[in-house]
């Protein structure tokens, strides 16, 4: 099985250490994934800003990069979903129908490509799990509260696993963090408050360390909790399934 | 202005905009409650998106056999192209019975044509009868929601509105005191009231008669005294069968206010003995919308309002910041079909989170056809050139490794070099208001994955 490993712009930039724990974490469970440097982003910021058209060529770069590998897989819910469901304008050739099929987000494939259901680790802390939108209703990783009130969801079944970890309980299981891409600046006030809104929730119900499948989210939610100087660590899971000691 | 100008207004007031969150996610609170109690749900909110579906495909049909089975009840049947027709036969019926007093039942669509203002300048008084409406007219407000068309007022503000206008004590905001006032003004209104105008929750094909759904039997009353009813309904509210009703009347309020059914489902066929009653249909743009495939899905809508009370942008920048007769995700979606340049920001207006398609009873895929829409507004040139010329840029820089290595390495080197009040300055990066900007690292994940297989 030929995996690359697909490190999203931001987090490629701006979190080097979540690209490496997921590389780590990958390792341990057999897989050894590339890393092929000719990519770049998956055209989400262009596309959802009413540039789609221009977000083509990085499209393009996107599908030439991983044609030749059987899974693409990505730490961020959202870039997955992004491909798999917006890289419907350009000719669907055999290579893109490939890419799209077979990019996955890293908790996804674990369970359901790999089949693991629990990673050994230990992380002693009280955690707050936040469900990326596109994750839990784009690419279907969670329950939705918009259908039923069990709290399900692929993620928080991994870290149930975990000795030690004990996840918290919000009011809002599922309301948006806010971020949204360009949203975060076209509509900085909202996007702001409904970040702040959102940590404020995990404050309340005795959140230490913050997590999530998805960067964009954290890196939103980081900045308030800097901002705000809140006793909040802020992890992207695949830290913490990798073993991170706090 | 746009969205987000009218957005930081509402902004202002930290304590009333976290009021209005609460107060609306209550709301859908208890949407999932009755949702969740109903284990059916899923199964009733694919008929009622598939017999809309159907009804959508084969309209021209359905609105002659409506209008067929209307006139054969006695029911006079107008067609309004637009908001200016639906208004001129409106007041051409007042005319004709010299009446210059009437009573109205909540209807967006009469909102959307703006037929209060309309009929004032032509010297009509119009009374709105449902709580909600009366509020806000007396505050010459439009609705900021579709159900609850009062929800940004607090009980205070009622009370500071009736003071003013029906003399109740200053500081009185007992709400039992407040709504007994409205219903001894109303009552006062629907005795005298000549004509009834009623909105319209759905048409009848096979029967010809129209539904409309109230919670305090307000139509009804209107109607029932008045010598000439005036139902007025866009061309989207028909349905085929009588049986296909129940479906509906199950999701609709599950929906709004989780309750299982309005407290009034009011069915009008015919006019009692000795008096009239009048259908205007009325297109105003949704042809226009049935005509683009990617956006045609929105004319389902029923105005059930939970992908307003879904909304997280909705529920923080309230109804009025959409500066459309219908706010929140599905206003975003209808209103640049009606004016693309002035509603150009409404799509841009959330996050793609998608919760208001999962709400949705009659399943419109609400956030796909609000990213839809920006594409359509990006071609268009309908968004603001800088962010035009950004991503431009930006696609440049991302369709080229080389070129996106070093700009992300000539980015990183600047935030780490200058100084923290110049990278953070709100006035030109609205990220940092409110945030931090991610500490910058050394290294990209590329440049350590690069060291570390000795490149």
């Amino acid at each position: 099985m030929k995996v690359a490993l697909f490190i999203p712009c931001y987090v490629d930039q701006f979190y080097p250490q979540v690209g490496i724990a997921t590389l780590q974490l990958l390792e341990k469970l057999g897989v050894r994934a590339d890393f092929p440097r000719q990519q770049t982003c998956c055209g989400q910021p262009m596309a959802n800003s009413g540039c789609e058209r221009d977000a083509i060529p990085v499209y393009h770069n996107f599908v030439d990069t991983f044609e030749n590998y059987d899974y693409v897989v990505g730490p961020a819910g959202s870039c997955v979903y992004h491909v798999r469901k917006h890289f419907d304008i350009i000719e669907q050739t055999p290579a893109v129908q490939h890419v799209r099929t077979n990019t996955r987000e890293l908790f996804d494939f674990i369970l359901n490509v790999l089949g693991v259901t629990e990673i050994p680790t230990t992380f002693p802390h009280r955690v707050g799990l936040h469900l990326s939108c596109h994750g839990q209703r784009g690419l279907h990783q969670a329950n939705e509260s918009e259908m039923t009130p069990v709290r399900d969801g692929q993620l928080r079944r991994l870290l149930s696993g975990v000795r030690g970890l004990e996840l918290t309980e919000l009011d809002r299981n599922d309301e948006c963090c806010g971020f949204g891409g360009t949203f975060c600046v076209s509509e900085a006030g909202i996007s702001a408050r409904m970040g702040q809104d959102r940590v404020h929730d995990h404050v309340r119900n005795g959140t230490e360390v913050l997590t999530g499948g998805d960067m964009s989210c954290l890196m939103h939610l980081e900045g308030i909790v800097r901002r705000q100087k809140l006793p909040i660590r802020v992890l992207h899971a695949a830290e913490i399934l990798n073993g991170i000691l706090l | 202005m746009s969205h987000s100008q009218r957005s930081d207004i509402f902004l202002l007031d930290a304590e009333r905009t976290t009021w209005h969150d609460e107060t609306l996610w209550f709301v859908r609170q208890k949407r999932d409650k009755a949702v969740y109690a109903t284990p059916e749900f899923q199964e009733l909110r694919q008929l009622a998106s598939d017999i809309k579906d159907h009804t959508l495909s084969r309209l021209n049909f359905y609105l002659q056999q409506f209008e067929e089975n209307a006139r054969r009840n006695g029911v006079q049947v107008h067609w309004a192209a637009d908001a200016a027709e639906h208004n001129a036969i409106v007041l051409g019926l007042l005319r004709q019975h010299g009446a210059t007093r009437v009573v109205k039942s909540k209807s967006m669509l009469t909102e959307e044509c703006h037929l209060n203002p309309y009929l004032t300048q032509h010297g009509i008084e119009v009374i709105d009868t449902d709580l909600g409406e009366r509020i806000i007219q007396l505050r010459e407000e439009a609705p900021s929601h579709v159900v609850l068309p009062a929800i940004h007022l607090k009980k205070e503000d009622v009370g500071d509105t009736f003071h003013l206008h029906l003399g109740t004590t200053k500081g009185n905001n007992d709400p039992q005191q407040l709504t007994e006032t409205a219903r001894q003004h109303l009552r006062e209104k629907f005795l005298a009231g000549q004509v009834a105008i009623s909105g319209v929750n759905f048409a009848v094909a096979e029967t010809g008669s129209v539904v409309v759904c109230t919670n305090e039997g307000n139509a009804d009353l209107g109607v029932n005294l008045a010598k000439v009813h005036i139902a007025c309904m866009g061309m989207e509210k028909l349905i085929p069968r009588l049986s296909d009703l129940s479906v509906f009347t199950r999701i609709l309020t599950r929906s709004a206010t989780g309750q299982p059914v309005t407290t009034y489902t009011s069915h009008f066929t015919r006019p009692g003995e000795g008096k009239e009653m009048h259908i205007v249909i009325v297109d105003n743009g949704r042809t226009k919308q049935l005509g683009r495939p990617d956006f045609r899905a929105s004319l389902k809508c029923i105005r059930c309002g939970a992908c307003m009370n879904t909304c997280p942008v909705y529920r923080r920048s309230g109804g009025h910041s959409y500066d459309f007769t219908i706010p929140g995700p599905i206003g975003a979606i209808l209103s640049p079909n009606i004016d693309m340049r002035k509603h150009a920001s409404l799509p841009f207006a959330s996050t793609l989170c998608g919760s208001c398609t999962d709400v949705c009873p009659v399943k419109i895929d609400i956030h796909t056809q609000l990213y839809k829409w920006r594409q359509v507004l990006g071609q268009a040139g309908e968004i603001p050139a800088s962010k035009k010329w950004s991503m431009r840029l930006l696609s440049r820089v991302l369709s080229k490794p080389g070129m996106y290595s070093l700009g992300g390495r000539v980015a990183r080197q600047g935030l780490r070099l200058l100084p923290h009040g110049l990278t953070h300055a709100g006035g030109y990066n609205p990220w940092a208001i409110a945030r931090e900007l991610p500490e910058p690292p050394r290294q990209s994940f590329r440049e350590w994955y690069a060291e570390q297989a000795g490149q």
